[in-house]
């Protein structure tokens, strides 16, 4: 029987045939009915030339993006490829680091936010973040919901815990805490901690909210929740997300963005980038070839 | 960057290897057992026919384990999941070499209507083109796969032409030659099929290759990549 194969191997010249070379050779209508590339309505948020430095340090180079709104994009890549740096500088966090230096414009509804007279504190409020590790303030449940609305100067008590009872419920958190809204919010489990820091992100009412791999610590059972919260949350805001997770990103994001040193290789539809990527280095990354 | 996948995959791409190497087989066997009336040699056909459903089997379960445990993505998960379309179509193949065979049994034992020509024909258009959509899956090669779809039109001239010939110029002129005619008339047809699965993995095999989808869509046949 083996001999039968190697013969006709043989026969056809074949020998040297392996499946890794159908790698990157992609062509022209991967996703052919056009579905999985289709953006919505115009970016939400989107960056135009831009480029990062941490000193003389390039970590960004020239990157060309916009998100569009109640849609969730996904941004994967290898360690130090400049995707958490990335996301930081859509809410403007990267301006905590000093020797810092930005080039290009990131518009949100077409405003130039990296502008002077657009102030960080409001910016953060529409654009808000939930961080990988859960950072829970060693306050009540809560107060940590409250907590943004109460820096910001709401007062009206009422307004404030319709507020927090709702973005707890968005969080699905609710029904597990609704009992002990006065105890420390350390005593949650590290699940429960991230869903109370979505619903702290939530009570602000922003209209971005960025994830910088928000799952990345947490057992299969509490990834599974926030990535459900993930899918409702897309109905009301644009979201995007950073995850070293691939199947995560093929799971929650519509579309898929491809960092590599501080470039953007490679941005379209999840489905298309995951079953027909167009640029090498994509497919190289996604099927564990990269190195 | 070696991955022990690589390995996994190019074990897949020998068992379908070897799948394509035992359909043309049986076919060689089938089509020589019509020709010459060996009742022996189309039985060996049919019971050898059990080797393939195996291996169909055996390939289905080792597609099924390589998506569950490595969640294969791009390139490798349209190499598996166009190997288990192949894998179908040439179990299809093998057991079409079976209905050729159950053919040759109908008339073994009975002088040959005629000398035959087109159906023997017909029988190499069918290796050749399953021969071709192999090499093609096997070396990637999409100019290949294309020569096979754009073969199809031949097989089916290839099959009215026996139909013609066996219906107008034996059926209708002695009826009593139908327990001849009517057995080649399936044998071409069932070599008309093999064409038929030839070219649905030649098209399976371009969407492999490049991601393009022509199956149902001709017109991609002529359209250049765009990078």
């Amino acid at each position: 029987m083996h001999d039968l194969n190697v013969d006709y191997e043989k026969q056809m010249g074949m020998e040297n045939f392996h499946p890794s070379l159908l790698q990157g050779s992609v062509g022209i209508n991967a996703d052919p009915m056009g579905t999985a590339d289709v953006v919505g309505a115009e970016p939400k948020i989107a960056a135009r030339g831009v480029s990062f430095y941490y000193g003389a340090k390039q970590a960004l180079k020239n990157i060309n993006i916009g998100f569009s709104p109640r849609r969730v994009t996904a941004i994967i890549g290898p360690s130090g490829c400049g995707k958490s740096t990335f996301i930081r500088l859509l809410n403007r966090m990267h301006e905590l680091v000093p020797g810092t230096r930005l080039e290009g414009e990131i518009l949100l509804d077409g405003l130039d936010i990296t502008s002077p007279a657009c102030d960080a504190a409001e910016l953060r409020k529409r654009v808000g973040m939930v961080f990988q590790k859960p950072n829970p303030f060693p306050k009540s449940i809560y107060e940590n919901v409250a907590y943004g609305l109460q820096v910001n100067g709401v007062k009206d008590r009422h307004f404030i815990e319709e507020k927090v009872v709702d973005s707890l419920k968005k969080a699905a958190l609710w029904n597990e805490i609704k009992d002990r809204l006065k105890d420390s919010a350390l005593g949650l489990s590290g699940g429960q901690q991230q869903r109370l820091c979505i619903a702290r992100c939530l009570a602000v009412e922003p209209e971005v909210i960025l994830f910088d791999e928000p799952c990345a610590s947490l057992d299969p059972i509490s990834t599974g929740k926030i990535e459900e919260r993930i899918l409702e949350l897309k109905k009301d805001y644009t979201i995007v997300i950073v995850t070293h997770n691939m199947q995560q990103a093929a799971r929650v994001s519509d579309r898929t963005a491809f960092f590599l040193m501080g470039e953007l290789v490679e941005e379209g539809g999840t489905g298309r980038i995951f079953k027909a990527p167009r640029d090498r280095r994509t497919e190289d990354y996604i099927t564990g070839r990269f190195g | 960057m070696h991955r022990h996948f690589d390995e996994e995959l190019g074990g897949l791409k020998n068992d379908i290897l070897r799948m394509g190497a035992l359909a043309r087989e049986a076919i060689t066997r089938a089509v020589e057992a019509l020709k010459s009336g060996d009742a022996a040699a189309a039985k060996k056909v049919i019971e050898s026919d059990i080797e393939m459903d195996e291996l169909e089997l055996e390939i289905d379960d080792k597609c099924l384990n390589l998506i569950a445990l490595h969640q294969p993505m791009a390139g490798d998960l349209r190499f598996i999941t166009t190997a288990i379309k192949l894998n179908a179509e040439l179990e299809r193949i093998g057991d079409l070499a079976v209905d050729v065979a159950q053919r040759a049994l109908d008339i073994s034992g009975k002088p040959l209507l005629k000398p035959l020509i087109d159906i023997p024909r017909l029988a190499e258009l069918a290796k050749r083109m399953s021969g071709e959509a192999i090499e093609s899956f096997v070396k990637g090669d999409t100019e290949l796969a294309k020569k096979v779809v754009l073969s199809d039109p031949e097989a089916d001239d290839l099959k009215r032409a026996v139909e013609k010939e066996l219906i107008y110029d034996y059926m209708m002129r002695d009826g009593s030659s139908s327990d001849r005619a009517v057995p080649l008339l399936l044998a071409a047809r069932h070599l008309e099929r093999v064409c038929d699965h030839a070219v649905s993995m030649a098209e399976d095999i371009i969407y492999m290759v490049s991601a393009r989808v022509v199956r149902h869509h001709p017109e991609e046949l002529n359209r250049k990549p765009e990078n």
